[in-house]
């Protein structure tokens, strides 16, 4: 299958092994992938603070990028494929809207997409140890996605799935929110690693890259030997 | 602050700074922890019980979406079926007015001492203040409310107002307050409470209540309470005073069916409270039981204002029930007082600035990370991130440095070369800063100080080690031309 690869910003940029992770187990998956150098960012930040005529400015290039095409756009972030999800209510007339509910219809998440279009849920992998999934919060209750990165761990060799209480709780990122209100954002970080840590486990699994800069940052912080890892890589370990 | 002033202590800046003493304060968030995780689970626990939840909601939503659309009709019905039943029924535009002609009908019945049933409409526009300064004695007879009066304080929670403070800050506060010896057990506490406010509900010429539902089929209205004391608010003393706002009226008798489903389920996780008590009337002739007389205030303070756009209309449907807050990461930690405002959570955040006005209020829609537990368990569906988001656009609360920073961060991201470049900069900075050494540790001073936000992320959070090559680098060197065989 032909897929349309959107990988937000923050891999593009400061995350780029994930983004490599999810070419090589779409690959495996037996999909050829195109990525529109053209793409950016969604336009999230700016939307989610307030700001949707900077959003709208943003959120062209992803029609430009994306908006043409007529394969399934996968996303490795459920807070990015859930802005994709919105994209026709900022721009609401016109050839624009007409390609922004494209992109709409044809966006999927990681597991997503993996679980529910391929069908797929053993990719082979192998990662000894325990983990805890964190539903990020747009994942979960924007795009509904609640089984399948589960289904996807429980596939993984020699991997233990675990629970932790509050696995649906937010992180505390919430974009701006983590800098203006940056004291409630850590002490929520903070709830949240307390469980993980009850829980026992070697690492927290997402699919949102900025819970996972949110929970890995704090949980480095406290000297915390739990990492926070993207699902694509532990799927694509072998 | 007024003496009549709902809002505690809310200003532009007031939520970061309440937020940050109530962090320091570990009694109070072990309170919180406690209690909103035992009032959601009580929740999730009622509703496995309940495998129409879902069509309840939507009924529920729908009934309060029509009333809202026709709510003069109604009110008008309302208050006519009312006065035929014997209810003297005022409207009051604002909180100063409510204020005042409460106190004129309390002053009328010469009663100095008046008691009260829980009311958040009373705490939204500070009636008890207003009593005091006219020389009356309001006293709280829900167990929470009279603590919180005690302590000073405004409540923390809709249905919950002491929820901030353990059994131990209630032992040592009816100590200092009342006099009696020192105890921390619960069923102690509460009696001491039942034997001092049993006498204040005997000499209490005037009883005050809130309201839950007004129904207009019938011109009567409903009080859901736990603890008995509200129906001894409105049964013992002479005259009874309900005070509700606009917004609480429903159709038709049929309709609370559907509501006292919801409301119970969704605050404290019952299949129903202990009392509902529906009035349709004082007694009808001397020799009957109840009160001689029923005021009821129907208050505006903004509401019919906001009945104009449909994103505050929305928010008019709130039950009250409080299961927002309890499910909100940001209340959980923080509690109500942060907020400022005697609504606090998510649904506060969303009614405070219509009430206290954007440029006190406009802040609140921030202080929350638009995670949407709120909107999964409001019983009438309010659309609660959604709301904010909306509220977030309206106002300019953000301030002109991030309002400049956007429009700036939006016309680099939206050209992709530059928008490359820029991003290489960046991480190659980084970068630099994360190498081992002086010149790593003086270009992560000069990033913190150059950047406030990469400042704040960084103070609690380690950055991870940034990458030599961005993902379309790594696609342009190769990664591109991997694609299995077709």
């Amino acid at each position: 299958m032909k897929v349309s690869l959107f990988v937000s910003c923050l891999v593009d940029t400061i995350a780029p092994q994930i983004g490599v992770a999810t070419v090589e187990l779409l690959r495996r998956a037996g999909c050829t992938i195109d990525f529109d150098p053209r793409q950016t960012c969604c336009g999230q930040p700016a939307f989610n603070s307030g700001h949707r005529a900077e959003a709208c400015r943003v959120a062209q290039g992803v029609l430009d990028a994306l908006g043409s095409g007529e394969d399934p756009i996968v996303v490795p972030s459920g807070s990015c494929a859930a802005m994709l999800l919105r994209m026709p209510s900022l721009f609401e007339e016109g050839e624009d809207h007409e390609r922004a509910r494209s992109i709409a219809a044809r966006t999927r998440e990681l597991s997503q997409f993996l679980v529910q279009d391929l069908k797929v849920t053993d990719l082979g992998a192998r990662w000894p140890g325990r983990v805890t999934w964190h539903d990020a919060c747009h994942t979960l209750r924007e795009l509904d996605i609640h089984s399948e990165p589960r289904q996807l761990l429980s596939e993984v060799r020699e991997l233990e799935q675990v629970e932790a209480i509050g696995c649906d709780t937010c992180c505390g990122f919430g974009g701006t929110f983590a800098v203006k209100h940056s004291e409630v954002s850590l002490a929520m970080a903070d709830w949240k690693i307390r469980h993980i840590e009850e829980a026992g486990v070697t690492a927290v699994v997402s699919s949102d890259v900025s819970c996972l800069l949110q929970l890995g940052g704090r949980l480095k912080d406290m000297g915390s030997k739990v990492q926070a890892l993207h699902l694509a890589e532990v799927l694509n370990t072998r | 602050m007024k003496p009549t002033d709902p809002i505690v202590d809310l200003d532009a800046r007031s939520f970061g700074r309440h937020s940050r003493e109530a962090l320091a304060n570990d009694s109070l968030r072990g309170a919180l922890d406690l209690v909103t995780t035992e009032f959601a689970d009580r929740r999730e626990k009622a509703l496995s019980l309940a495998p129409d939840w879902e069509i309840w909601r939507e009924q529920a939503r729908a009934i309060k979406a029509h009333t809202l659309a026709s709510l003069d009709t109604y009110l008008a019905q309302f208050m006519e079926r009312a006065e035929a039943n014997g209810i003297t029924v005022h409207v009051a535009r604002d909180r100063q007015e409510a204020c005042t002609l409460t106190a004129e009908i309390i002053q009328q019945t010469q009663a100095s001492t008046v008691v009260k049933s829980k009311s958040m409409v009373t705490e939204e526009i500070g009636l008890n203040e207003h009593l005091i300064a006219q020389g009356l004695e309001p006293v709280e007879t829900d167990l929470g409310e009279w603590i919180i009066q005690l302590a000073g304080e405004k409540p923390s929670h809709i249905i919950a107002p002491a929820i901030h403070r353990t059994r131990e800050d209630v032992g040592r506060l009816f100590h200092t307050e009342l006099g009696i010896p020192e105890t921390h057990d619960v069923e102690e506490l509460t009696a001491v409470a039942r034997r001092f406010l049993r006498a204040r509900f005997a000499e209490a010429e005037v009883g005050v209540s809130g309201v839950n539902f007004l129904v207009a089929e019938t011109g009567s209205f409903l009080v859901l309470e736990n603890e008995g004391n509200a129906r001894l608010c409105t049964s013992l003393p002479k005259v009874h005073i309900a005070i509700t706002g606009i917004e609480k009226v429903i159709p038709r008798l049929a309709d609370l069916d559907v509501f006292l489903r919801l409301l119970p389920r969704s605050g404290t996780g019952q299949a129903m409270t202990t009392y509902q008590t529906l009035f349709t009337g004082p007694k009808p002739d001397p020799s009957g039981e109840g009160p001689e007389a029923i005021h009821l205030v129907l208050l505006d303070n903004g509401r019919s204002n906001q009945l104009s756009t449909p994103l505050e209309r929305e928010a008019l449907a709130c039950i009250r029930c409080g299961a927002c807050l309890n499910v909100c990461p940001v209340y959980k930690q923080v509690g109500g007082h942060a907020y400022g405002s005697v609504y606090p959570g998510p649904i506060g955040a969303v009614i405070t600035p219509a009430l206290a006005g954007q440029d006190r209020a406009g802040n609140l829609p921030h202080a929350s990370s638009l995670c949407g537990a709120c909107r999964d368990v409001c019983p009438v569906k309010i659309n609660l991130p959604e709301l904010l988001l909306e509220l977030r656009e309206k106002g300019d609360e953000a301030g002109r440095s991030e309002t400049v920073g956007f429009g700036a961060w939006s016309r680099i991201a939206s050209r992709p070369r530059l928008n490359s470049v820029l991003g290489k900069v960046l991480t190659r900075t980084l970068r630099l800063s994360q190498s081992p050494g002086v010149v790593g540790r003086c270009v992560g001073k000069l990033m913190r100080f150059l950047v406030p936000p990469l400042r704040t992320w960084q103070a609690g959070r380690v950055l991870p080690p940034m990458p030599a090559r961005s993902f379309r680098q790594l696609w342009r060197a190769g990664l591109d031309g991997e694609d299995p065989p077709a």
